[in-house]
């Protein structure tokens, strides 16, 4: 049980705080409702790029980092298809700084050409190190156009490609902050060794006099049902072979979700689970399987991916993998089965509430979704998915016509040079 | 009501008290350690089994890291199946993690479920058997994620490195598909039986440790276990440090190249190591630091790049690492070879300096988060044969070290030309 105290300023922000005594330190976490969904087509991989620049100083602050190493705090941020979030743990004494330095950059950023430029180069390069220099790395490049045909989850949070982020303008910036980056838009959690009073205290004095800004209205094109098998085979400069399986599934928001998330886990959480009972260890047919959704907040995707061992065709991998679906959709799980994946919810529920960060960030998201009191109501949620839910949503989901299968088939390639030294 | 002045930065505090909990200790006649911390609101606890690693030997490198993974995968009661079955119905988590010193075996579970979960690592650990099945299909799929490893730079880099300053060592194993076939269960059997006893295992318990969870520990793990015939050799052959400084492994069609460059360094019971901290943090061991601050902030060659200090029983290394674009792989050296030699040849200057300490100071408060971060303070300092005054030393170091004083540590420990560097990718 997470307790928190929730109040709202005159703009708009919405603040949560959650007092937590048994730590020294206090979190600032906030999360803007802004994600690579909200992005324009032709200038993909803008929230994250985005959320890069949000370290390039602000209005009257020309340094983000400096004064909050200097009260010993450290910050991160991330940027995912739905949303940026930004945060802060610092010594609780301290508290303060992470108050001004956000509603700075929440007030107005300092757009230099310079940072741009140099942000452009680093993204970049992420975009290389995680996308294209890795075996695989760039999957959800080639599996998210084949899922959606619509809707903007058709491309990843890094973007497109990288000539997006190359074109990338500081007017487009100044716009991209005007339009998400304000009160309205923004959830505040404070959480740790603070007080709900002087939390108060200090959101009104730091906050306070941000303006409102524009309210962002989110008018998506949503994914219609697929009615058809997609499947693309890939040839690349791979190890193994690999198979990915991804399904529609509802959003975040759909009753469905805890029934769809424990089903996962019956296929493939840890030594116990289906799929890796069955496809690594009894049959031997690939050396690693998993299962696992995204958790969108609008339709998300239900992934199979596997390795099929050497020798292994892809036919006999993909024809093992639609064996495990035809015994969830045809079969209701065993009740030990089923409370198997309970309980692993719960203690993993309990165990979270060990981070402060963790809190913090659920907290922000359930609010996101209309209630951060939510989050306390999760495990019973998952408690009350039957057997024969899980059964129906297997019915529902795992069709051909709705399946999008990609392959991965490794080229020979040839070895890697002995190492020289000079 | 007066006008908030946005330019002015609020008053700040230091960090004056780090309150780190100490453990009780309990000794069994059997010889194994415990040591407990009880605290936090959960009814949950993580327990660690704690193992010196045995004795390297270079015809059989994969012996350690085998048996440890393979620990969960049957004992004569419970086949590899019935354990997942057991520790995943109670909602607990069995891990088992092998690293260059100890190999583990962690346990967390909600209290509740306690001695259900403890009765099944008792068989683990005084227990297994390693079936032949099991062990040829960890042999495969081992092997088929290290041609998958094997791709990236990274990996490659850190095990070219590691095999240089540490040669045929347990520190400098870079596994090969062939080591794994010449794995055998007798083998592994007989490592198990030697390292796997009370007198070489140590038992963290964190959490809600109150008296009933110790007795339940106790009462499991008291008497005799495991075979004590032979005592467990934990000593390591002396390393072999390469004579070769530069290895370049070219990738044609690299986007990136790795870099790692570095030497084998002070260990954490040296006396400078706490100020060698505080250098490695100006150098690269925070956003912030000087390598971040030219190589990503200003060129925007890399997504990251750092450095830091490793510290193990028999060794340690300071190392620089990161991955940049192939194209300017070449001047990235440069810029790293610059920044080492100005902390040389120059004063970090105060602003800086203080900035390096309040930051490390509170990253030290921030690093006890909860019970579990109190448990693993106190195995970097026991298994390095440390007191507690080591965290006093350590925040009085960083408190109190001067710009002069760090000029000094920097020539006397890094000299550029002597370090090993490696290159995956393009140079």
């Amino acid at each position: 049980m997470v307790k928190f105290n929730k109040f709202k300023l005159d703009n708009g922000l919405r603040v949560i705080v959650h007092e937590d005594n048994t730590t020294p330190m206090a979190v600032l976490n906030i999360l803007y409702d802004v994600g690579a969904r909200d992005e324009d087509p032709e200038q993909t991989g803008f929230a994250h790029l985005f959320e890069h620049l949000m370290f390039g100083g602000s209005v009257n602050i020309p340094h983000y980092d400096g004064p909050l190493q200097r009260v010993g705090g450290e910050n991160n941020a991330f940027t995912s298809n739905d949303i940026t979030n930004y945060y802060i743990t610092l010594p609780s004494t301290n508290v303060e700084t992470a108050f001004w330095l956000e509603s700075d950059r929440m007030l107005s950023l300092a757009f230099s050409e310079k940072s741009l430029e140099v942000q452009r180069n680093v993204v970049i390069e992420e975009f290389k190190q995680r996308y294209l220099n890795q075996p695989y790395g760039d999957v959800w490049l080639k599996l998210r156009p084949m899922v959606y045909k619509s809707h903007p989850y058709r491309w990843a949070t890094i973007g497109k490609t990288i000539k997006h982020i190359e074109d990338a303008k500081i007017e487009d910036v100044k716009a991209f902050f005007k339009k998400h980056y304000n009160p309205q838009n923004a959830i505040m959690v404070i959480g740790g060794d603070v007080k709900t009073e002087e939390v108060k205290r200090l959101a009104e004095k730091w906050f306070g006099p941000i303006p409102a800004g524009e309210k962002y209205n989110r008018d998506l094109p949503q994914e219609a049902p697929q009615h058809e098998e997609r499947r693309e085979i890939v040839t690349a400069k791979v190890p193994l072979n690999d198979v990915y399986i991804a399904f529609q599934m509802e959003g975040r928001m759909d009753k469905s979700y805890h029934t769809i998330e424990l089903m996962s886990d019956i296929l493939s959480r840890g030594n116990s689970s289906r799929l890796y009972k069955s496809l690594v260890k009894d049959k031997q047919l690939f050396s690693e399987v998993h299962a696992y959704i995204t958790g969108s907040m609008d339709k998300g995707m239900f992934v199979l991916e596997g390795k099929p061992l050497e020798g292994i065709s892809i036919e006999q991998a993909e024809e093992s993998l639609w064996q495990e679906l035809e015994k969830i959709k045809t079969e209701e799980v065993p009740a030990d089965e089923l409370t198997k994946v309970k309980n692993k919810t719960e203690s993993t529920l309990v165990f979270s509430e060990m981070s402060l960060l963790d809190k913090a960030m659920n907290l922000a998201n359930y609010e996101l979704m209309g209630d951060a009191d939510e989050f306390n109501h999760e495990t019973e949620k998952f408690l009350a998915v039957t057997s024969a839910q899980i059964k129906e949503q297997a019915n529902k989901l795992f069709r051909k016509e709705n399946s999008s299968t990609l392959i991965y088939l490794a080229e020979g390639v040839e070895e890697p040079k002995a190492v020289v030294t000079e | 009501m007066s006008i908030l002045d946005r330019k002015l930065a609020p008053g700040f505090n230091g960090v004056d008290n780090i309150n780190l909990i100490r453990p009780q200790q309990t000794k069994l006649a059997n010889g194994c350690n415990i040591f407990s911390f009880n605290s936090g609101d959960q009814d949950l606890v993580r327990i660690e089994w704690v193992f010196g690693n045995l004795r390297f030997n270079p015809k059989k490198p994969l012996l350690n890291v085998a048996v440890n993974t393979m620990l969960t995968e049957g004992t004569s009661k419970l086949n590899a199946a019935q354990i997942a079955d057991k520790i995943d119905f109670y909602g607990a988590f069995l891990q088992v993690d092998y690293g260059y010193d100890n190999s583990q075996v962690i346990l967390y579970t909600l209290t509740k479920y306690l001695k259900t979960t403890l009765d099944v690592v008792k068989d683990v650990i005084t227990d297994s058997v390693f079936p032949e099945k099991e062990l040829e299909t960890y042999v495969r799929n081992q092997q088929q994620k290290l041609q998958v490893s094997m791709r990236k730079n990274d990996f490659v880099a850190r095990r070219i490195f590691n095999k240089a300053l540490y040669g045929e060592t347990i520190y400098g194993l870079g596994a090969e598909p062939e080591d794994f076939k010449s794995l055998t269960r007798e083998d592994m059997l007989a490592h198990f039986k030697q390292m796997y006893q009370p007198s070489n295992c140590t038992i963290i318990i964190a959490g809600r440790a109150d008296p009933e969870i110790l007795g339940a520990v106790n009462q499991t793990f008291e008497g005799a276990w495991g075979d004590i015939t032979l005592p467990a050799d934990i000593s390591q052959p002396d390393l072999e440090p390469s004579e070769e400084r530069f290895f370049y492994s070219e990738k044609a069609d690299a986007l990136q190249s790795a870099i790692r460059i570095g030497t084998p360094f002070v260990t954490r019971t040296h006396p400078d190591f706490p100020a060698l901290q505080v250098l490695n943090t100006v150098l690269g061991g925070y956003f912030g630091s000087r390598l971040m601050a030219n190589i990503r902030e200003d060129k925007g060659y890399t997504y990251g790049i750092g450095s830091g200090m490793t510290s193990f029983k028999q060794t340690g290394a300071f190392f620089i690492a990161s991955e940049v674009g192939a194209d300017v792989c070449k001047l990235a050296v440069v810029e790293i070879e610059k920044e080492i030699n100005i902390l040389k040849e120059n004063l970090i200057d105060e602003k800086e300096l203080s900035l390096v300490k309040n930051y490390m100071l509170g990253a030290l408060l921030g690093s006890l988060e909860n019970v579990f971060s109190h448990a693993d303070k106190f195995k970097n300092l026991y298994f390095a044969n440390l007191d507690y005054d080591y965290y006093d030393r350590y925040t009085q170091t960083i408190k109190t070290i001067t710009a002069p004083e760090l000029q000094v540590l920097a020539n006397k420990y890094w000299d550029f030309a002597d370090f090993y560097k490696v290159i995956v990718g393009k140079y």
